[in-house]
């Protein structure tokens, strides 16, 4: 699927999920990098796609619908076969093998070989902004926001931490052509996450 | 906050993202527990606590007030998506309470009866968000001057009749056209005329839309109300006495959510709206004499 209707030399396809939350910020971040973005909340729309953005918002709601509309298992085979997808809050929580603290039968797609666990901060009285130094990004730092976020609370083997606190809690990881955060670039016109998943996009479909 | 990481909270940029996330959602008033647990597994956004419904608060009349924090506590730890709860407009110890209870989202709400007719309170100095009710867009204006981090259209609240929330988000999605057409030179009226502060209406116009996420509230009770809304370009909805009002409340919601998504599409909207058993009976906005309309709570 990943990739099958894209020409290497045209600006790629990103499909963002639209099934809830902040998926017209990412939507505008990826199109003024210049590339192609689409909201995808169905099966036809996922194969158009060459990567995908899972966007802020409320996992379980993502997941429910997601399951109700078929689209699941789609997005499941498209993981394992190769699809670059970047996750961010609840987008992360979706791509984990492992959801902490998730609703009574909360499925996620997997992918990441992480534990993630929900609302890992506290509520929203916890929720905070601050700088994050990510080595692969260089200066300036990361301006981060942080919302009833997630945290990834176990690295498998397979993933690697881009950014972690201060307190050396991981809050950015990276395991092939998935990225997960678990704040919000999309919100703060920080755009080296999403210039970094182009670049594993274009990658994917060359 | 967690007390090892350096960090801000209670932020403008933390409070209305907050809101940002719950986008395209739906966000449902419950009264129990248990209507918190139907809601969440519904798929409800989040949750609004509150002691009676709208609906309710209209047929039994008194003063109505902030929940008892008992109950608030019990919907807090009854499930994991956010918790909002009502203070009355102007009440600024009742939010301070609800500060302290920990709730993600206060809603200032003309749904209970005011404590102030003249100032609402000053959000600036909270750290937890508030939303607020809006009828056009001077008062939305007002309202996030005064530190507001969402709005929703007001509607009139526990009747079932979606006409005012059509009416209220109309307005405010029109005012903002309006007043993006406008010429520099003239945003200096539009200020006066819209009763809010010149660089705000400023902001307005160059952007095209409020500087917060705009909800619709008051009326709404079908999956082809939310739909309504979403067309007509509100951000998610809130759905006060039409889910537990209704004869299957859990079946209700669910579809109210699958076609607050799929707001463009007939086919899943009509799909969604099949076999939902009685709507919530309803009272013509119309038959309600102007004293009992709450949209008129709040200026």
């Amino acid at each position: 699927m990943a990739g099958s209707t894209a020409d290497a030399s045209a600006a790629p396809t990103v499909g963002v999920l639209a099934l809830q939350g902040d998926f017209r910020e990412h939507i505008a971040v990826i199109r003024g990098l210049g590339a192609e973005a689409r909201p995808v909340r169905r099966v036809e729309e996922l194969a158009e796609v060459d990567g995908l953005i899972i966007p802020g918002g409320e996992s379980s709601v993502m997941d429910k619908l997601s399951r109700a509309f078929g689209l699941a298992d789609p997005l499941k085979a498209a993981i394992a076969g190769g699809l670059p997808v970047y996750g961010t809050c609840a987008g992360l929580i979706m791509l984990a093998d492992t959801v902490l603290d998730a609703i009574e039968g909360q499925q996620s797609l997997g992918g990441l070989d992480v534990s993630v666990r929900r609302n890992a901060f506290g509520n929203q009285l916890d929720s905070f902004e601050t700088d994050l130094e990510i080595p692969e990004f260089g200066d300036p730092p990361v301006h981060a926001v942080f919302i009833r976020a997630p945290i990834v609370e176990e690295l498998g083997p397979k993933a690697t931490a881009l950014a972690t606190l201060d307190d050396g809690r991981v809050v950015a990881v990276r395991q092939g052509n998935l990225i997960g955060t678990s704040f919000h670039p999309e919100i703060t016109g920080e755009i080296r996450f999403h210039r970094h998943f182009l670049d594993i996009v274009r990658g994917a479909s060359a | 906050m967690t007390d090892s990481t350096e960090g801000s909270i209670g932020t403008s940029r933390v409070k209305r993202g907050l809101a940002e996330m719950l986008k395209g959602g739906v966000i449902m008033d419950v009264v129990t527990a248990d209507q918190a647990k139907i809601a969440e597994e519904a798929g409800a956004v989040a949750v609004m606590a509150l002691e009676r419904v709208p609906a309710d608060i209209r047929a039994q009349g008194g003063v109505a007030r902030m929940s008892d924090p008992s109950l608030i506590d019990d919907i807090v730890a009854s499930v994991s998506i956010p918790v909002m709860a009502k203070a009355r407009i102007g009440h600024f110890v009742e939010a301070q309470v609800l500060q302290e209870l920990g709730v993600d989202y206060i809603d200032e709400s003309e749904v209970l009866s005011p404590a102030d007719y003249v100032n609402h309170i000053d959000k600036w100095p909270f750290t937890v968000p508030f939303v607020c009710g809006a009828t056009n867009l001077g008062e939305a204006l007002r309202r996030i001057t005064e530190g507001a981090a969402m709005i929703r259209s007001k509607g009139e609240a526990g009747t079932g009749d979606v006409s005012e929330a059509t009416k209220h988000i109309r307005t405010i999605l029109g005012e903002i056209r309006t007043l993006a057409a406008k010429t520099d030179d003239e945003l200096f009226v539009a200020a006066k005329e819209l009763q809010a502060p010149y660089d705000l209406v400023v902001e307005v116009a160059r952007s095209g839309k409020l500087p917060v996420v705009l909800f619709t509230a008051g009326g709404v009770a079908t999956p082809a109300d939310a739909a309504l809304m979403m067309q007509l370009g509100a951000d998610g909805v809130f759905v006060g006495s039409g889910i537990f009002k209704s004869g299957d409340p859990a079946k209700r919601a669910a579809a109210i959510v699958k076609a607050t998504t799929f707001y463009d599409d007939p086919k899943v909207i009509a799909e969604a709206s099949r076999g939902l058993g009685e709507a919530m009976v309803g009272i013509n906005v119309a038959d309600v004499p102007a004293p009992h309309r709450l949209a008129t709570r709040g200026w």
